[in-house]
């Protein structure tokens, strides 16, 4: 059973929606205490990272523990910067720190204007953009190098060796990590179309194969 | 590259999608949710939903209108008409939208933009901006296109985004159900104005159109309501076009189905 932390950080409907069309099984934890039994934690998120301070020492132990359990981890937009260090949005805010690196606001420095002479990024990103693989992961099985998701957000995470695929905004930044058991995205798999519910599928079959293991 | 992005419009009404000429005159297109799958299918990029009437009938964009489009796609959906206080937002969030687009709400009570966008974070409001020519300047107008306001397109826009605003949808009246093309000069002037992405909309007609308020227009998105519901022109026929013009599109059948 799948852990969907909810601390207030706007609205979780699509991401339920997207969880009950690939069939997983969910929940949502009021205390950290009840990630005890979960086979695998989603950390969504919208909006601003100082948000994630609701995410206290009890949820972020509660997380860790499950990390050592061999417990898939998959961060969401916000929820994936908060895997890191930090962000300059809520410089007082601390991420959960398992990635190294902070993330920064987007510099809207000047992008191609089809045909016309190159305009100012408009900040936040918003729409589909495409993915570039850094090297083959679990959680882009069967989905074609250049797929496009869909992003909003003005912050974003750094590349880092993580990385399992990078997007271009101006400059190149994290669009997804992998590593060990733990993933996050920076776009909304939950508003990608098909190619979010299959990275969502992917990520999936690892939470099966971590409750085939506890089952042992 | 981030793609320009092509927005289908669900005018609703009791239910129904329906689509008027100017504001005004209204036809039946069909079930919101059979459309929005169609939608899908043929690659769309994002769907709103406006409750046409609701700000003047003084009711709330249906939840179960939502709910049932929500229910089709996996995509951004954004949900205007009638939401005037946060409540009414919080409403249309809850029963799927993931973005609320303000427009009378907004220029009776600015401050609702930046109380939403606190509560949600900016990339949920967007600020919906009907624009008329008027005596050299484009005025902004409320009430789905009947109550003049003495605020200016391009100001109106820069307050919204300094207020927290995270997309404008920029409604030419002149153009709206004409088919006569996005009026490209107000929404470069919108869109050269604010830092954040601009929503074209009104006057959509034909595949050139929507080349020209990406390229001339400096549109961010484009949204058409008409052009797809009749069945004149697919989706995805639009989008082979625009790649063909070397407009970056979001192509999904390329990539995978």
């Amino acid at each position: 059973m799948i852990a969907l932390v909810d601390y207030g950080a706007g609205n979780l409907t699509s991401v339920r929606k997207a969880l009950g069309a690939v069939g997983a099984r969910f929940w949502t934890p009021t205390r950290a205490s009840e990630i005890d039994g979960a086979t695998g934690v989603i950390v969504p998120g919208v909006g601003h990272f100082g948000v994630t301070a609701a995410l206290d020492d009890s949820w972020r132990a509660a997380i860790l523990e499950a990390m050592e359990r061999s417990v898939p981890l998959l961060g969401i937009c916000v929820g994936m910067q908060w895997l890191f260090e930090g962000s300059t949005e809520a410089p007082d805010v601390p991420g959960l720190g398992v990635v190294h690196g902070c993330c920064r606001r987007l510099e809207p420095r000047g992008a191609a204007n089809v045909g016309r002479p190159p305009v100012p990024l408009k900040i936040p990103h918003v729409g589909w953009n495409s993915l570039t693989f850094s090297r083959p992961t679990r959680l882009f099985a069967g989905v074609p190098d250049g797929a496009q998701v869909y992003f909003t957000h003005s912050y974003a995470a750094p590349l880092v060796s993580a990385t399992a695929a990078r997007t271009t905004y101006g400059a190149p930044f994290c669009a997804a990590l992998e590593d060990g058991l733990v993933s996050g995205v920076q776009f909304h798999l939950e508003k990608s179309g098909d190619v979010g519910l299959l990275i969502l599928r992917n990520w999936l079959a690892q939470v099966r194969v971590a409750d085939d293991v506890h089952a042992l | 590259m981030l793609s320009k992005r092509i927005i289908a419009c669900l005018d609703v009404r009791d239910g129904r999608v329906v689509k008027g000429i100017n504001f005004e005159g209204l036809r039946e297109a069909g079930d919101p949710a059979e459309l929005a799958r169609r939608y899908n299918v043929e690659g769309i990029d994002e769907i709103v939903i406006l409750d046409v009437t609701a700000t003047i009938e003084a009711r709330q964009a249906r939840a179960h209108t939502i709910a049932a489009v929500a229910r089709e796609i996996f995509l951004p959906l954004c949900v205007g008409g009638g939401i005037r206080t946060e409540k009414d937002a919080v409403a249309a969030v809850e029963a799927g939208a993931d973005k609320v687009s303000l427009n009378t709400a907004a220029l009776r009570q600015p401050a609702l933009i930046t109380t939403l966008g606190n509560r949600y974070g900016s990339q949920a409001v967007v600020v919906a901006i009907d624009a008329k020519r008027q005596d050299g300047r484009f005025a902004v107008y409320a009430r789905s296109g009947r109550a003049e306001t003495p605020r200016d397109a391009i100001e109106w826009a820069r307050e919204a985004a300094d207020r927290g605003a995270g997309e404008i949808l920029l409604t030419s009246i002149d153009r709206d159900g004409t088919k006569s093309g996005f009026d490209c000069a107000l929404t470069a002037a919108v869109s050269s104005a604010v830092g954040i992405p601009v929503i074209a909309s009104g006057g959509a007609g034909a595949f050139d159109h929507f080349a020209d308020v990406f390229t001339d227009g400096r549109a961010d998105a484009a949204l058409a309501a008409s052009i797809f519901h009749f069945n004149e022109h697919s989706v995805e026929a639009l989008k082979n076009f625009l790649h063909g013009r070397g407009i970056p599109v979001r192509r999904p059948w390329h990539v995978a189905r």
